[in-house]
């Protein structure tokens, strides 16, 4: 089976349709969703049913703090984010804020695991950034290999049988075998809004036959969701950052 | 079902794979010849010897060949058929029923030819292995298998390195990873990242079959590794007089310690020990002895400063420095396509600065082996091409050390270039196309037969057409007439 897995689309609709479109070209069976629907973009109700009705077909989807954010503001959240996250309050259906409200923070699939943030204090959101931070996270779990985003920066973080860890960027379009000898903590990059300086959405897909995960890139039209970032009123920051992937 | 290695027997079915004998173990793992119904080519099964308290090199190395081998294609690698899981770990492979190098060990020195024949095999097979981005890291007698048809396949992955897969062996392995005589000085140095460290190993190889000796010895203790950063080798004419200056020039050229002096890819070894008489000698091929006391003293001091730093590359080091070939017509008809011809090499020659430049002409026989040696006028017409496309090369702005000139003789031009750019791993043909749409109606396409045969990028150059307007008659015939060229 074929799984996608997106994270951190932050009400990105046109990164997040670009991706759907890549992940269907990509004959994907199944979707997972790593947390952080909302937030930062100016579609948070449009990315809310989107994800909602692939949920309702089967997808999973697990919490992020953005989501949390809109019914248990977050005093951590910087200014922008929560300015941002007060703005999406207004934008989103009763509906739309309980279906973000109940969603779980970890689902275990069998020998993976998905989670947003890390596995480590899964729900007080640390970032999994460096070695330090992902051995935390292969420590707190027994499974093989866990899913998350939250960094916005991609990242396959691995630790050997004989327990030493390591990071690796992984390269767009290559497959990355994960080995069954080995424990694996991939860190999808962001749908909506990445952050390691390549402006392009970052999605992965995961070949659980062939055990194989493939991180790809793909070029969405960032003028438009720039455009209505500035149309809706909010920090004029989160247009420009899109652009730079930064 | 977990393996238990030491009772392992004829008749034994694993994963289906039935156990058909066993062959000679390796030091890491056991191998046995597998059938499987279903699967008819002959294979062998590596059973990793996984004890508790094993040498990590062991059980990551069996992870990473795993890893990489199901990734590797061609006649070079032995195909990957199956691996085990966590539980009963295992690799099954085709088995390659061929001649293992290390089986010429007893018969050295071996002859001068045969060495450089087994060099350019070898280093055929570490070019496409770079091409898939994989770098051997522990190129050795015992890893090289020669095929009946004479193609070489290199056998056991667990050193090596895959550029765009996280490098297992590297972050596992606190310390230069390889087998003592045949490590390059930068593995030595913590730089898995170089593919001319295979280069280096199979200079090594190249050494010990010509001379039966080993040119940095075979140091136990890994520090002692470092040894070859300054204490260069005899040169090989010190062990065997018959050893020619150009292989003696060619293997000292791969022992290299700095990577950039060494041939920049296997391609370029293989092409240079193709073509012997081409090869631009330097004071490699007279060397007589080694270095004196004095210099490789102060070359000691100087690399004290040299530590063993773990170097990653965010970009795969794997740089192309691609042979080109132009294809000259020497023909009177062809002068209108001659300057550009020129550019269009010379367009090439700006963009790769380290590439090679193959200068190809084809002396069109009637039938193979019939042709007068003689023109009427006396002349050798072999030689008389050799000298005109020299002249013709003699303005172009490349060093004289990396043009070589080739005068092909065949029925078919069009099928001696395309073999031509197989045999020696040409990257990108520059052609003309012939004018005349006359005589392309009645001689056929040259170019048009190398674009759609050739293995590699072909441009095809055209003389400008004048006082043509597109809508007049001969201005466009694309679907009319084949207009790849002529």
């Amino acid at each position: 089976m074929r799984i996608a897995l997106m994270t951190d689309v932050h009400g990105n609709r046109e990164a997040l349709s670009a991706c759907l479109e890549h992940a269907e070209r990509h004959r994907v069976d199944r979707y997972v969703f790593l947390g952080d629907y909302v937030g930062y973009g100016a579609d948070p109700g449009w990315v809310a049913d989107a994800v909602m009705a692939r949920v309702d077909a089967g997808a999973v989807a697990v919490l992020g703090n953005h989501d949390a954010g809109v019914t248990n503001p977050d005093e951590r959240m910087n200014d922008v984010a929560a300015e941002a996250i007060a703005w999406t309050r207004t934008q989103l259906s009763p509906a739309q804020v309980d279906f973000l409200s109940t969603l779980p923070l970890v689902v275990e699939d069998g020998s993976r695991l998905y989670v947003h943030a890390s596995a480590y204090a899964s729900a007080a959101w640390p970032y999994v950034t460096d070695l330090y931070s992902a051995s935390k996270s292969l420590m707190a779990t027994t499974a093989q290999v866990t899913f998350c985003g939250h960094t916005h920066v991609p990242n396959l973080f691995h630790m050997s049988m004989t327990g030493k860890f390591a990071g690796f960027e992984p390269v767009d379009r290559v497959e990355m075998p994960l080995t069954r000898q080995r424990r694996w903590l991939a860190v999808i990059g962001a749908v909506g809004q990445p952050r390691d300086r390549n402006p392009a959405a970052c999605y992965a897909v995961l070949d659980d036959e062939r055990d194989v995960l493939t991180y790809f890139r793909v070029p969405y039209d960032i003028e438009a969701a720039a455009r209505k970032i500035r149309a809706a009123g909010l920090p004029p920051i989160l247009a420009q950052r899109l652009f730079q992937g930064f | 079902m977990a393996i238990d290695v030491r009772r392992l027997e004829a008749g034994q079915v694993i994963d289906g794979f039935h156990l058909v004998e066993p062959l000679d173990p390796g030091g890491m793992a056991n191998f046995w010849r597998v059938t499987k119904p279903g699967l008819d080519l002959p294979m062998v099964m590596k059973i990793p010897l996984l004890r508790p308290g094993e040498d990590p090199i062991t059980i990551i190395g069996f992870e990473a060949e795993q890893m990489i081998m199901a990734r590797l294609t061609g006649p070079h690698v032995p195909r990957f058929v199956a691996a085990g899981d966590f539980e009963s770990p295992y690799v099954v492979m085709e088995f390659i029923d061929g001649r293992p190098l290390r089986s010429l060990l007893p018969h050295m020195p071996c002859a001068a030819e045969e060495v450089a024949e087994i060099g350019i095999q070898v280093a055929f097979a570490l070019d496409d292995l770079h091409r898939q981005n994989v770098l051997h890291l522990d190129v050795k007698p015992s890893n090289i298998i020669l095929r009946p048809n004479g193609i070489a396949a290199l056998i056991d992955y667990g050193l090596s390195h895959h550029t765009l897969l996280p490098d297992l062996i590297g972050e596992e392995i606190d310390g230069p990873v390889g087998t003592a005589p045949y490590v390059a000085p930068e593995q030595v140095l913590g730089d898995r990242f170089e593919p001319r460290s295979d280069i280096f190993a199979l200079g090594v190889v190249m050494y010990f079959l010509v001379t039966g000796e080993r040119p940095f010895g075979d140091p136990q203790r890994a520090p002692e590794w470092r040894h070859r950063l300054w204490r260069d080798p005899h040169p090989p004419r010190h062990w065997n007089k018959a050893v020619p200056p150009w292989l003696q020039e060619a293997i000292l050229r791969c022992l290299e310690v700095d990577p950039d002096a060494r041939y920049a890819t296997a391609a370029q070894l293989a092409f240079d020990l193709k073509n012997p008489d081409q090869m631009v000698l330097t004071e490699r091929a007279r060397r007589l002895r080694r270095d004196g006391a004095m210099t490789v003293l102060l070359r000691r001091l100087a690399s004290r400063r040299l530590k063993y730093v773990r170097r990653v590359r965010h970009q795969p080091a794997l740089t192309r420095a691609p042979i080109i070939a132009v294809a000259v017509d020497l023909s009177p008809q062809a002068e209108a396509l001659d300057g550009p011809l020129r550019q269009a090499v010379m367009r090439v020659l700006a963009t790769e600065p380290a590439a090679r430049l193959a200068c190809v002409n084809v002396l069109k026989t009637a039938r193979i082996g019939l042709d007068p040696m003689e023109d009427a006028q006396g002349r050798n017409p072999h030689l008389q091409r050799l000298v005109e496309l020299r002249h013709w090369a003699h303005t172009l702005p490349i060093d004289p050390d990396r043009v070589t000139f080739h005068v092909l003789e065949d029925t078919d031009p069009a099928r001696a270039l395309v073999e031509f750019g197989l045999n020696s791993r040409i990257d990108h043909i520059v052609m003309g196309a012939r004018g005349s749409s006359t005589m392309r109606r009645f001689l056929g396409s040259v170019s048009a037969q190398v674009v759609a045969q050739a293995r590699c990028t072909v441009t095809v150059v055209r003389a400008p057409q004048t006082g043509l307007a597109i809508g007049e008659p001969g201005a466009l015939q694309l679907g009319t007439d084949s207009d790849l060229g002529g």
